[in-house]
């Protein structure tokens, strides 16, 4: 009899883990911050990259509905390929989009802009990465879709914007 | 043509299986042996075909047949010789090849090497064993095909990936897999032996050889993945506690217990159910490893292509095979309760049960920090790390008792002996150890007061070892691999307590002070070999009244792939490593330097060669006697 | 020399002495701290050994917040919050990992049962 205990209780912990692992196997398991649960955002200060001022990133006066935060650098080649859908981005009448240039030289950041166009309002300097951490972020490139009126992030990419995600921001937007 | 050939001859090798297995499992239930003659003849041909499948992907790999996918991907045709052979099992696809090779190889070996026993228990073996490669050459056929063809066919390979071309890395695969195989006989081996209910002391005489090789194997295999840690990927540590690594060191925990146990049921005819347990439970963790390696379910640098269709195939096939095994062990096991001799607290049985108590401890806490965190995650949807601080904390107290029963146990005799052997003698020595290895902490400046109770009772360990070298009736092969282990235990003790490090950022002429050494970054040349550039730094080491050491660091940067390596330096001999690795910071001309003076690293490698030969000591006796 | 030099250059060495100990023991904290995350754009790496921005940016804010003041534990809280508890190598002791370090130890203890009631068979059967 206590054969038969031990061996419905050995076969059901089988059972058990052999059902947790194929549970397991279909989470994806590269790691992903996107999901991460904060989402307050809090004011930041830093040096604007064209007029050296030293400004918010959170001003009262953004009457815009939506920021946009983009983190980027001019080293960074998917940041190439996502500009142009940040300069339509830019375009929408609610969104106001804001840089933040990571660990780059501000000469090399100018003439990135200048080649491929300016879509930011503003573009804040974090020249140290120590703003990006506070954010959570921890490579380029990163948007964050933020709501101006609650202050809250709503939604984070971690990596270029492409035309499903852009899409998906200008749904988002709307709503 | 090639791909041809290797495919169908797998394709074969299916229809072997299913007739061994009908064939022996008739013979078997039967109790007729007519038909032993042709399951022998099924056997080597199945080996035959297995082996001219294998021959056709090395040949492929050598001549560099592109149209074949695997060879596509992993080869390229500047390789040496020596890598694109090896560069057939390091790959996924190839390493299962491999795997089944192995298998078919020591189902034959121990077809033919078994002549006198028993008939029904051969044959049982070879159903067990026949199950696990019909399961083998399914994965293959179904998921993992070497042999796909490619269409129209490329002119050169993907593979050079230079970190992989190391002859330590090369090797590192066979040597593992012949140790996981070899827990597979064992296993077949075991069930064979429960169903014909004849777990006894005369199995056990011939099992251990199987349990012996698979464990020498096991280890070598193990130290080689991390010697090539050690000197190729440059950051001077050999274990990272990663899940690949953890997943080769758990059945070794199991193997070491067998194979204590093993000695246990073939002096004593004692401790049967739980070597079964044991074999069962080796092979399921070697299979498991396999599993949580190639599946993706586990996020490591080491990881094969993530597939998780492969990953549910081999679940699902282990998870048949587990419950196979307890079906049996649970239907044919006899009840040891009334049989049961149980042991006196002093004696040899009771150390090796003591032994197996904490190789069990020790397999726990690897296993469950390994795959804690997938049971997390299903279950919270959280991902927590489970990383060296927690397998250090868990596992290095338990070393100091452990080591104390280690210095007395391997010495005590079989059935009973007495505390006498506890004598004014033994416990002078060990407070000398204490004594000497409280100066030895004092003196290097460590805070913890731990770290001396680790080092002396681990000195212990190593004066009792070699004592026990000049007992004559302890047994050889047992005198050499404790001593071996005591030394590794040291080895690994004093370079992790004593390991010195230096991390700067240094330019070309900077000078810096480290401890009583003066680093010097002297210069840096700019030069080219056939494959790849190179920045060589020159450094000088300098230490008062000793003659300077001279580094030559590499940062190389390989045409094909575009990678760029840290080569470190490693000055080695007997008594320290000295280590200078650099790596170019982006946009600067500076440099991140890292220099680490490592005491007796060398002495761990030796000491598990030695441990290893031990066992291959115990192997040759046997084979003498017989 | 004047007694009021003296003094002066026993401060002066004292708090020379103190800041390069200290500097030390910073050092070695940071190592410390660095050496237990991982680094989120090489993976396999910790923050110590890689050289990737990141890392660096990361290795600054461990000066800055020991600067600061902050313990350990804070900082290693701050950075499980910015990227979940995943960055650090050590499994914190909470409500989610309190059975990943106590299962080892029940099982040890479990061990010492069965290997217990093994002697005691054999003390049972001497004593009958």
């Amino acid at each position: 009899m206590k054969k038969k205990i031990n061996f419905i209780i050995i076969f059901s912990l089988i059972i058990f883990i052999f059902i947790t692992f194929i549970i397991g196997l279909n989470k994806n398991s590269t790691y992903t911050t996107a999901n991460i649960k904060n989402v307050n955002i809090e004011n930041f200060k830093s040096k604007e990259l064209f007029s050296d001022e030293i400004i918010n990133f959170i001003n009262p006066n953004f009457k815009k509905k939506i920021t946009i935060l983009n983190i980027w650098a001019s080293w960074c080649l998917p940041c190439r390929t996502e500009h142009e859908f940040l300069i339509n981005l830019s375009e929408n009448k609610e969104v106001i989009l804001v840089g933040l240039n990571y660990k780059d030289k501000t000469e090399n950041a100018k003439s990135f802009l200048n080649e491929l166009g300016n879509p930011y309002e503003k573009v804040l300097i974090d020249d140290k990465g120590l703003i990006s951490i506070e954010l959570g972020a921890f490579g380029v490139p990163e948007t964050y879709i933020i709501n101006n009126q609650e202050k809250k992030i709503i939604k984070k990419y971690v990596g270029p914007i492409d035309e499903i995600k852009s899409k998906e921001i200008e749904s988002l937007v709307k709503s | 043509m090639l791909s041809h050939l290797g495919f169908y001859s797998l394709v074969f090798s299916i229809f072997f299986s299913v007739c061994i297995i009908f064939l022996s499992s008739r013979s078997v239930y039967n109790k007729v042996s007519k038909n032993v003659n042709i399951i022998y003849s099924l056997i080597f041909l199945q080996l035959f075909f297995v082996v001219f499948s294998f021959s056709c992907l090395v040949t492929a790999f050598l001549i560099s047949d592109f149209s074949n996918i695997t060879v596509y991907n992993n080869s390229h045709t500047t390789k040496p010789i020596f890598y694109k052979f090896s560069g057939v099992w390091g790959n996924h696809e190839g390493s299962l090849l491999l795997w089944l090779l192995v298998l078919t190889f020591f189902l034959f070996l121990f077809f033919v090497n078994s002549k006198k026993q028993d008939l029904k228990y051969k044959l049982l073996t070879v159903i067990f064993q026949e199950i696990i490669i019909l399961g083998f050459l399914l994965f293959i056929i179904i998921t993992s095909n070497p042999f796909y063809y490619l269409n129209p066919i490329p002119k050169e390979g993907l593979g050079l990936n230079p970190i992989l071309q190391d002859p330590a890395l090369a090797i590192h695969p066979p040597i593992l897999y012949l140790g996981y195989v070899g827990s597979s006989l064992i296993f077949s081996s075991s069930l064979a032996a429960t169903v014909n209910k004849s777990v006894n002391s005369n199995w056990a005489k011939d099992v251990k050889i199987w349990v012996f090789a698979s464990w020498i194997f096991l280890t070598l295999g193990i130290m080689l993945g991390s010697v090539w840690a050690y000197y190729e990927l440059g950051w001077g540590g050999f274990w990272f506690w990663d899940p690949v690594e953890n997943v080769s060191l758990m059945p070794w925990f199991c193997l070491t217990a067998l194979l204590h146990t093993i000695l246990v049921l073939e002096k004593r005819n004692s401790l049967k159910n739980w070597t079964i347990i044991l074999s069962i439970a080796t092979f399921s963790l070697s299979m498991s490893g396999t599993f949580l390696v190639r599946s993706g379910i586990l996020n490591s640098i080491h990881t094969f292509a993530n597939d998780p269709s492969r990953g549910l195939f081999i679940l699902v096939f282990l998870f048949f095979l587990i419950v196979l095994a307890i079906i049996i062990f649970f239907l044919f096991t006899e009840d040891e309760k009334n049989t049961s001799k149980g042991f006196f607290l002093i004696s040899k049985e009771s150390a090796v049960l003591i032994n197996n108590w904490f190789m069990m401890y020790f397999l726990s806490v690897v296993l469950i920090g390994t795959v804690y965190p997938i049971f997390l995650e299903v279950f919270t949807d959280e991902k927590i790390s489970v990383g060296a601080p927690f397998f250090q904390k868990l596992m290095i107290p338990f070393l100091i008792p452990f080591f104390i029963f280690m210095s007395f146990g391997p010495r005590l005799k079989w059935i009973k002996d007495s505390l006498k052997k506890l004598n004014y003698y033994q416990i002078t020595i060990f407070i000398i150890t204490l004594s000497a290895s409280y100066l030895i902490v004092k003196y290097s400046g460590v805070k913890y007061l731990f770290s001396v109770l680790l080092i002396s009772t681990s000195l212990f360990l190593v004066y009792n070892s070699l004592r026990d070298i000049l007992i004559k009736s302890i047994q050889f092969p047992q005198k050499i691999s404790h001593f071996a282990f005591s030394i590794l235990i040291l080895s690994i003790l004093i370079n992790g307590i004593y390991s010195k490090e230096f991390n700067s950022n240094m330019k070309v002429g900077d000078e810096i002070v480290f401890m009583d050494k003066k680093i010097k970054f002297k210069s840096i040349n700019f030069e080219e070999e056939v494959n790849y550039k190179l920045l060589k730094g020159n450094f000088e080491v300098s230490e008062k009244g000793k003659s300077a050491m001279v580094f030559n660091p590499e940062i190389r940067i390989y045409n094909q792939p575009v990678i760029s390596t840290s080569e470190a330096d490693i000055k080695t001999n007997l008594f320290n490593d000295n280590f200078i690795v650099f790596t170019l910071i982006q946009e600067s001309e500076i440099f991140n330097v890292r220099y680490q003076h490592k005491p007796f690293m060398v002495w761990i490698w030796i000491s598990i060669v030695l441990l290893a030969f031990g066992g291959a000591f115990a192997i040759f006796k046997n084979e003498k006697k017989n | 020399m004047k007694t009021i030099n003296k003094i002066f250059l026993f401060l002066i060495t004292i708090i020379f002495l103190a800041n390069t100990s200290y500097a030390n023991l910073k050092n070695e904290r940071v190592d410390k701290i660095s050496k237990n995350l991982r680094c989120l754009i090489c993976q396999g790496q910790s923050i110590y050994d890689s050289q990737s921005d990141f890392a660096l940016s990361v290795r600054d804010l461990i000066i800055k917040k020991i600067d600061e003041g902050e313990k350990d534990d804070n900082i290693y809280k701050y950075l499980k919050l910015k990227y979940g508890d995943w960055i650090v190598y050590e499994p914190e002791l909470n409500k989610n990992t309190i059975l990943l370090w106590i299962l080892p130890l029940i099982l040890f203890i479990f061990g010492g049962l069965l290997i217990f009631r093994k002697v005691i068979i054999k003390l049972n059967k001497n004593n009958v």
